[in-house]
């Protein structure tokens, strides 16, 4: 901290990023010791349970109850967790399951609240900015405490324990949500453009389609990575409304069928944990700042 | 545009007239836009919400129709102790972990904030925690507190801290404890990611101006950083307390709400009530109980907005 009041500005860091502020008044030791030692704590501790996962899912059974040997390291790593879960367990299906609900969801989510907050935000209608102020309630509506009587409608509607019943209940989730994020990346598009639109004739559809999308496409890009982690990481409606094996998504899945009695088979749960991670995990390394973007864009807003 | 629809208005006969009112009037066509989302959100979303409500006064059970009683079903919890400890519990997670949420997360996001190699890359690992679905990540929390074969106790047996395992989800108290940590390691992304994108909007300008009068490290948080980033805290902590509050996933895989019910939420209290138990109403009334709370929080929220707002000048648009 004494290093914070020395005078020495290193002409250096000045010509580097002006982003970089007053960080040059800080020299090179105590910036490692208030910067980068404690980064490194935190990195660990929030990388741990992956390296663990990963370890474990690649131990042999015997190697797994066996104390004397060091729990940090493996001698003898093998994929045959692996091989059981794709080839003795219903896992592909699983996954397949949990791909088309996301995918499906989303899509479906996508288009409807690109229709929505068009209107709200353009069209204009009257009580619109009601309507814009409902979605976001509807955005901290948690699926806890709607599950119960979602449950009573799905079984009356007659989609009970079918991938129809997470496809049509997810978008309550994604919808809210994307929509509040779109209505701010419309609003952003100049006005001039959909008025020299209107002007030669073209129809708010048109308009929508031929103008608004083209210019929109990050902010939809944005919206649907989010929303299909969200899809991957719903738990409470895959658990309650669908109850036969081969149609249950990852997470429950991997909850429900892979643990067995009272000895837990630590292997496969690893492996299925580590591999139900992988598709969200590839999904977000490809667009890491369109999800950055809409996770901050949703709170800023 | 109005006079033109009364004028055509007087001849709604003509089909015409109709049909270019349903296309061009600002009112029917934002309508129009309307309809998925709004069928979506009445269907699954509105609708449900009010059936809950009615299912909380009905004594419902699976497979059976339920008739009205009253608030019979509030005043049972009410006599519940397992209602209470769960109310208890429910407070207690959601305090303990969003303090430390928060802490750690501002701490995390204003390291974040310096100029540092790799800063991309580093940022996008940070949030991993927060991609990976939470029961996966819920279950290798679970083998890590497994009481036989812990990575923690054998870790700290080796470095001669402690003498035998220790049990984590077996005691109410450490069990406790073990669940709000797996909540905090999985909450803290959320906070510095969004806390951090708050912190990039402050001037570096600010920064110059109270260097040169003298200002402390200390006290350009204090009067620089936290004045500037109190309406964004707002929003992020309501969010994640109001996630905290409705957990689910992260209890249920790890505990399913025990020992002798110690770590039961509001919320695996009502599935365990309703869909484990089948009395639909009971778990119904548990879950309404809990709307209050979620008002509260949304309301907070919605000042919270307002005001930055106003800071930014923005109209009211």
């Amino acid at each position: 901290m004494a290093a914070t009041s020395q005078s020495t500005p290193p002409g250096v860091g000045v010509a580097r990023d002006d982003a970089e502020g007053m960080d040059y008044l800080v020299t090179l030791p105590s910036r490692f010791v208030v910067v980068y030692l404690p980064i490194l704590c935190f990195l660990i501790i929030l990388l741990f349970p992956f390296y663990w996962m990963g370890l474990t899912s690649v131990k042999p059974n015997a190697e797994l109850i066996d104390r004397s040997v060091n729990p940090w390291w493996v001698d003898a790593p093998t994929l045959q967790h692996y091989i059981h879960l794709l080839f003795n367990t219903d896992y592909p299906s699983w996954m397949w399951n949990t791909m088309l609900v996301a995918v499906v969801a989303t899509m479906l989510s996508i288009v409807a609240s690109v229709m929505a907050a068009y209107a709200i935000v353009r069209i204009r209608y009257s009580s619109a900015r009601w309507v814009g102020g409902l979605i976001f309630l509807a955005y901290l509506v948690p699926p806890s405490i709607l599950f119960i009587p979602l449950a009573l409608v799905v079984f009356q509607y007659g989609i009970f324990d079918s991938p129809l019943a997470l496809i049509l209940t997810y978008p309550t989730i994604l919808i809210p949500f994307s929509t509040w994020l779109l209505m701010g990346y419309f609003k952003s598009i100049p006005y001039e453009l959909e008025e020299c639109a209107l002007i030669d004739g073209a129809s708010r559809w048109q308009i929508l389609t031929k103008i608004i999308l083209p210019l929109s496409i990050p902010g939809i890009i944005s919206a649907g990575i989010f929303a299909f982690t969200l899809c991957w990481n719903e738990f409470i409606y895959a658990l309650v409304f669908i109850s036969s094996s081969e149609n249950k998504t990852v997470p429950v899945a991997v909850l429900s069928e892979l643990v067995e009695g009272d000895i837990y088979h630590w292997g496969p749960l690893m492996a299925g944990a580590l591999l139900g991670s992988v598709p969200v995990c590839l999904v977000y390394s490809f667009f890491v700042e369109h999800y950055v973007s809409s996770m901050t864009g949703a709170v800023k807003e | 545009m109005a006079t033109q629809v009364e004028r055509t208005g007087s001849a709604t006969v003509s089909p015409m007239g109709l049909w270019s009112r349903l296309k061009y009037d600002r009112n029917w066509l934002g309508f129009w836009f309307m309809v998925p989302a709004g069928a979506f959100l009445i269907l699954f979303l509105t609708y449900p919400l009010g059936l809950g409500i009615w299912l909380s006064v009905t004594d419902t059970r699976i497979g059976r129709d339920g008739v009205y009683i009253g608030l019979e079903n509030f005043e049972w919890l009410n006599k519940d102790p397992v209602f209470w400890l769960s109310v208890f519990n429910t407070f207690l997670y959601t305090t303990v972990a969003s303090v430390i949420k928060f802490g750690l997360g501002l701490y995390l996001a204003i390291l974040l904030n310096n100029q540092m190699p790799f800063k991309a890359m580093i940022r996008a690992v940070v949030l991993l925690p927060f991609i990976v679905p939470t029961v996966l990540s819920a279950i290798a929390f679970w083998w890590i507190y497994d009481t036989q074969f812990s990575i923690i106790s054998w870790s700290l047996i080796e470095l001669g801290l402690i003498t035998e395992n220790i049990n984590f989800l077996g005691d109410p108290n450490n069990a406790r404890a073990s669940v709000i940590a797996a909540n905090i390691w999985r909450g803290i992304p959320f906070v510095a990611i969004t806390l951090l994108a708050g912190l990039q909007t402050i001037p570096q300008s600010l920064y110059e101006a109270a260097t040169i009068d003298g200002a402390s490290r200390w006290q350009m948080f204090r009067f620089v950083t936290f004045p500037m980033l109190t309406p964004i805290i707002a929003v992020v902590m309501t969010f994640s307390v109001l996630f905290t509050f409705t957990d689910f996933q992260l209890i249920y895989a790890m505990t399913r709400g025990g020992p002798v019910n110690a770590t039961h939420l509001m919320a695996t209290l009502s599935y365990q009530r309703a869909i484990m138990g089948g009395n639909l109403g009971e778990g119904a009334a548990i879950s309404t109980a809990m709307i209050p709370f979620l008002l509260a929080a949304i309301l907070f929220s919605w000042f919270g907005l307002q005001r930055r707002k106003w800071q930014q000048g923005e109209s009211d648009d």
